[in-house]
Formats: C-alpha cells, structure tokens, sequence
C-alpha cells in the first residue's frame, strides 16, 4: 500500500501523481531563483523589530513610577510587548531560521547551524525531533512524534487507555507549559520508558536542556526581577504573563497545523517506496491551513500556511502567500483537498478530537476522512528504525561531541 | 588599555545574562551596527575614485577590530549583494596606526568580477560590510631590509602601498626600486601619490612600464632595470603569468629565498586528495568527487547551502567540523583526519570518504 492508495488520491494515475511532484518542484525552483534583497531585508527587518520590542517590554517593566495606575499601565503594556516579542522570535524568527529558510544569504548571524532561540528547547535538539522526524514522517502514526507530543492520544487508529480519560487536563498542561513540552520532545519519553533509549545519549541531552532551560528560568524569574528592584513580584508576573502568552498561542498554532478535519494520518505502510512526489502528496494532505491577516500570519509563523511550509519547509516564510496560490491552483487542477478555515475553526475542531479521542472509539463518531487502516497499537520508532532520510528536508544535527568520545 | 578591554568584555558577559540566548551585541547593533563584536563589520565612509576603474573605499572598523595589521597584508570584506553576503579579500593599502579609526582598501573591478565593479561603482558611504582579520605573509619585516626590489602589475600595487605608506610615515625610507607594470598611464592606481613620494625619498626609484605600448615586462631586462636584483629581497605581486615568470627566473638564479609572492587568486590542485564520498551528515546529503573538487563545491554541487566567504582560505567563514574521514588541503598537501577537527571547505578535498557536520 502506497499513498497512492489513499482514498483522496485513488483517482490520480502514478504519471499524474509524478507530474504534480514536477509542477511543485517548479515552483521551487522558481523561488529559488528569486530570492534576493527584498527577502533579505524583510527577515532583517522582522529581527529587529522583534528586538525593539523586547527591549521596550524589559524597559519598561523595569522602569520605576510612583502612582499605582500608572505602574499597573506600565506593567500591561510591558508584558504585552514581552509576549509578542518572544512570540515573533519563536515563531517567524526561530523557527523559520533553523528550517534554514534564511541560509541562503549566508549571513553567519542568520543562520540554521548556530541559531538558538528563546525557548527552553535547545537548537541541536529541536531540529532533530522538528526538522527531520515530524517534517519527513509527517502525521505518520510512530513515526511523528508531534501526533500528540507523546502525551494525546490524537488519532483514532491510536489505541485506547483508561489513562486517556484525563486528557483534557492533559491538554490544558501541555498548553500553559508548551516551552517545556517541546524541550523535552526529543529526548523520547517513550523510548525511555521502555527502556530503549541510549542512557549516554539521554545523560547529554538532559544537560543540554538542564543549561538551557537553566539560562532562561534565571533571565526572566530572576535577574530581570532583581533588578526591578521593590517591583521585583510585578516584574516576575509580567514576565511569566508573557510566557504564558507565548506558550499558549503557538500551541494553538501548532495544533492547527495537522489537526483539523480533513488532515490525514498515514501508516507505516504508506511509506513504503515513496516517491518524491508522494512525499509532497502526504505533506498536503497531512497538513492544514489557517486564513488570517498579515499580521496574524507573521504572529504564527507563517504556519497559517502549514501546507505550503511542509512542501518547502526551507524556502523563506514571507514567500509562502505567492506560493500558496499557486498550490491551490495545483490543488482544483488535480482535485485534492485544501484543508483551510478561520483559525477559531481550525482550532475549534483539533481541540474537539483532543476530547473526542479521550474516550475509546465506540462512543465517539469520526469527524476525521475514513481512516487509512485499521486500528493497531503503533509504538514509537527509533531512527535507527526509521527509513533512510529524505534529502530535500533541513538540517539536524546530533551534537559534534559525542563521535569524538 | 588593557584592562579597560578586559573589563568590557566582563561587562557584556554580564549583559548576556539579560539578553541569552542572544548577545548584548545584538540589541547594542540597534542603535549603531558598528557596536558588535559578535562579527567583525565596518562601515564604509568615503569611497575615493583611484582611476577609471579602481576605488580606494576608506572604511571605519567597528568593535573588535585591531589597528595592528602588518603593511602587506589583507583582510577579508563581505558585501550584501542582492541579498547575499559575498567575501573578497583585498590587501589594505593604508599603513597600520595604533590609533586609527579607518582603514582603506583599494579595489580594481575586473570585468568579469561582479563584486568588485559593485565595490568600485555601487557602494555608497554608509554601507555596513564584514570584515574578517587581516592575514597574510606577504609583509614588510620589521626592521626593513636595507635594499628592496618590488615588482608589482596592476593592482598588486595595493599590498607594496601599504609597505611604501609605512616606511614613509616611519621616515626611514630604505633603499627602495619600485618596477610597476600597468596597462595605460590612466590606469596606474596611486600614480600621483607615487610620484609624490619619489620626489620625497632619494632613495625611492620608480619605473614605470606601460604594457598596452610596451608589452610585458621581460625578466631578461630586469638587470638593465635593477642590475643589484640579486642583492635584493623581492617582493611580486600581481597577474598570475607575471608571477610565473617571475618565479621561474628566481628559481633559475637560485634565488627563490629572497623572493616573497602574493597571488590574486588561489592556485589549488598540484597534490590533489584522492576524492570519495563527501557525506553532509545534518542534511543527509551526499556527493561521489574527485581528488581536484573542494568540499566546498562538493557541498555546493550536493545542495547544501554551504556557508562560504572568500573562496581561497583566508577568511575562515566555510569553516565546518569533520566528523571523519580525512581531507587535504590542496595549497599545502597538510591532511586533517581527526575527528571533529575544523576544516576549511574551500580549500580541502577528499582523501577517501568522509563526512562533514552540516
């Protein structure tokens, strides 16, 4: 069984299927090729208001005032600028970059190999678990450990355990603490628990997280509050407000992004001789969009546009709008779906199947296309499991320390 | 001074405390783009037309940059250029001061050197570029050498300037014969300052050749022109086959010790490595080479967005760890095969298969 197989795709002939895979192939080459000043100036442009804003935030929580009124207004304002500060950076910025979207201007300070963003997640680790396990094994039932983070039970095919039940709750955690969440994404709970994780490997990348996390629990519990000096509690609960903030919204973001009706899962089997162009068949039928402004775009990462960004996960976000027309075209051509909605919508429907899928399938319908295969308990897979990689995807990286030792 | 830089540093180690994961020097940058050490950069303050088609473009340093260059060498610049940073490296032609605030490169566009007409014609004052250290053996060594031969060709003048501004501005000229080859009088870079300065030093001969009208300088008349050459030490710079002659000419006299080269391109190949399979270990990528192919361009032909600066092993910038195998450097035949060693791409080839962390 092939992706070819699935449902949707049934009526497109394998030539068909390969011609698309060239129109898509075109369109990147056409990108490519375009990129020039204009890109450059756009990412600098968004780093450096990302940067004022974080300053202003900082500023202006430190900043001593006498009356109570204005200290609260203060304290408003400084959070809010906080939390869009650091969503800008995790989102657009972060992100965008490690994908190596902004490689290309061979810019040492913008760059996939050494960026580090302001999460507790460090780099090195992010793009392994992001860049290569969810981007090639996209919606892949164990294979993509964003199924759930490892904590939701996210698919029907999943089985069903009594400890499913709290998810609600679950849900509500991973939500508030979702910095913390994706920091520990690659160390694979599940693998340790089984037992099956490499305890060396395990030991370097709880350090590295134990450093990270480390740096930024002092910045913004404790030396920023220090040196607010008698405002030291608003300080700290401005700071924690725009974490939260920050924490929230890019996991609606990223639960928009394959959860929606209309967003498929996939079998191992399904991997199995994928072509190239099959590779992009099941990012667009694993993935779903969101419509929104240009500004709300920007706040989510450009993952409003999560089809075009898992078929060209390194070409820069703020082409994506001119892609997207012209993926959606390729889309009535060949006729197959676009998923996309308000994103209160998008939301609205992955927050149900989170509910849903709490209970076992007997007593809950599907909202989800037909499921591909029958219900089997799919554990996790190592890499040395998985596939051989797939070659147009970004970088990872599994630090330089540990062959040398 | 000193520990005034010391201090600073401990300062901004401080401030990263505030700013992790990011440096004080990226919210610093803000406000003056000259105020990060982070990367070396500088901000171009006066572009000065040399000739037709030469600019000497007079650049301020920002932080981290030392004023202790040696008079000969260069130093590597980065432009954006659509988008995209390019890395040439050019000698400085101003001499080393302690307590400058500039420094100043002398560009030549070549025709088919899209960067360097950009440098020379595009670059307005303002523009912020990189900068990668200075570097370089092709040096005036302190003290001089009582008597010195140089022979330089078109802009090859810019490194032998730099010694020339020195030993002016030190007022101890020494013993000094100066053959200068260039197309046409109109595209002699510094030929007024050079005048200048003969007319200062006694001890300062320049001959000027022409070659547009007079053809290459033939190595048989370097005796009517210096008949002392073999006294001398020499230094050349300039085009390749000029160089070529040059050397061989040494070479026949026995006399290679005494002469200092400085090439404007990089002549790689001679020993080349074996060439394999050059594995890009983040990306998964991989590519078959030849012994004469760089890892740099091997990266390049596999798709790997390879970060690249100057292309001949000066600036640093493709710097990438080797995780295993071995590659050797095709200037000197030097093998690097230990694990997570630094390597320059662009200037490495593969002996065997190896793998790179990108």
């Amino acid at each position: 069984m092939a992706i070819a197989d699935v449902q949707e795709y049934t009526h497109l002939t394998d030539d068909e299927v390969e011609q698309l895979g060239r129109e898509l192939d075109a369109i990147r080459a056409e990108v490519e090729e375009s990129r020039g000043a204009a890109d450059a100036a756009y990412i600098n442009r968004i780093i450096k208001l990302q940067r004022g804003l974080a300053a202003a935030g900082r500023v202006t929580l430190m900043a001593g005032t006498q009356s109570r009124r204005t200290r609260k207004a203060a304290l408003a304002t400084g959070a809010t600028l906080l939390g869009v500060a650091k969503i800008l950076e995790n989102m657009e910025i972060g992100h965008n970059v490690m994908h190596g979207q902004w490689d290309w201007m061979n810019d040492p300070e913008i760059h996939s190999s050494n960026w580090e963003w302001d999460t507790a997640q460090p780099a090195e680790q992010w793009k392994h678990s992001h860049n290569y396990v969810h981007h090639q094994f996209t919606n892949v039932l164990g294979h993509d450990n964003d199924i759930g983070y490892g904590i939701l039970r996210m698919a029907r095919e999943q089985k069903w355990h009594p400890a499913n039940l709290g998810q609600p709750v679950y849900n509500a955690l991973l939500a508030g603490l979702f910095q913390w969440g994706v920091a520990l994404h690659d160390l694979d709970l599940e693998a340790i628990r089984k037992g099956r994780k490499d305890p060396k490997e395990m030991k370097r990348q709880l350090r590295q997280i134990a450093r990270k996390g480390r740096n930024q629990i002092l910045k913004d519990y404790v030396v920023y509050p220090a040196l607010s000096g008698p405002q030291w509690k608003s300080t700290l609960k401005a700071n924690a407000t725009a974490n939260l903030a920050r924490n929230l919204w890019s996991y609606m973001i990223i639960f928009c992004g394959h959860f929606p009706d209309g967003a498929l899962h996939f079998t191992e089997e399904e991997l199995e001789d994928e072509t190239r162009a099959e590779w992009y068949l099941r990012q667009m039928l694993g993935s779903a969009n969101f419509e929104g402004g240009t500004a709300l775009h920007i706040l989510s990462g450009s993952l409003g546009f999560q089809i075009e960004h898992h078929l060209f996960p390194d070409l820069p976000s703020n082409r994506y709008p001119e892609i997207a027309v012209k993926v959606r075209a390729l889309c009535e051509k060949y006729d197959i779906p676009y998923t996309t909605g308000p994103l209160h919508r998008q939301y609205g429907q992955a927050l149900r199947t989170i509910m849903k899928l709490s209970l076992p399938n007997g007593m809950t319908g599907s909202d989800q296309p037909e499921p591909p295969s029958p219900s089997v308990d799919r554990s996790r897979k190592t890499d040395a499991e998985r596939p051989v990689r797939r070659k147009e995807l970004g970088g990872w990286s599994r630090g330089s320390s540990r062959e040398a030792s | 001074m000193a520990t005034g830089t010391i201090s600073w540093q401990k300062v901004r180690e401080a401030g990263s405390k505030l700013t992790t994961p990011l440096h004080p020097d990226d919210y610093l940058r803000l406000v003056n783009p000259l105020w990060s050490a982070r990367e070396l950069r500088g901000r171009v303050e006066e572009v000065i037309p040399e000739t037709e088609d030469a600019a000497t473009l007079v650049i301020r340093p920002g932080w981290g940059w030392r004023y202790d260059h040696r008079p000969g060498q260069y130093v590597g610049i980065g432009v954006q250029v659509e988008g995209r940073f390019q890395w040439r490296s050019y000698s400085v032609s101003s001499p080393p001061r302690r307590r400058g605030r500039t420094i100043s490169i002398t560009v030549r566009a070549m025709p088919e050197g899209k960067l360097s007409a950009h440098l020379v014609n595009g670059l307005a004052p303002g523009t912020i570029v990189r900068l990668a250290l200075p570097e370089g053996d092709f040096v005036l060594p302190d003290p001089p050498p009582a008597r010195m031969l140089f022979l330089v060709g078109g802009s090859g003048i810019t490194p032998v300037m730099a010694m020339l501004r020195t030993l002016d501005r030190r007022g101890s000229m020494p013993d000094v014969v100066l053959h200068y080859s260039s197309p046409t009088p109109e595209r002699m870079i510094f030929r007024d300052e050079l005048a200048a300065l003969e007319e200062r030093h006694p001890r300062l001969a320049v001959h000027r050749l022409h070659t547009d009208t007079d053809g290459m300088l033939e190595m048989g008349k370097l005796d009517a022109i210096c008949p002392d050459w073999r006294d001398r030490d020499t230094w050349a710079c300039g085009p390749g086959p000029m160089l070529d002659a040059i050397h061989e000419h040494f070479e026949e006299a026995g006399l290679e010790d005494r002469l200092h080269l400085e090439r404007f391109s990089l002549e790689l190949g001679g020993d080349g490595g074996e060439g394999g399979t050059v594995t890009f270990r983040n990306s998964g990528k991989s590519v078959d080479v030849d012994g004469a192919t760089t890892v740099l361009e091997a990266g390049e032909q596999a798709g790997v967005g390879m970060p690249y600066g100057c292309r001949m092993g000066i600036c640093h910038t493709c710097t990438l760890t080797l995780v295993s195998g071995r590659v050797r450097d095709l200037r000197n035949g030097d093998e690097y095969d230990q694990p997570n060693e630094q390597v320059q791409t662009c200037v490495t080839a593969a002996v065997g298969d190896c793998t790179l962390d990108i």
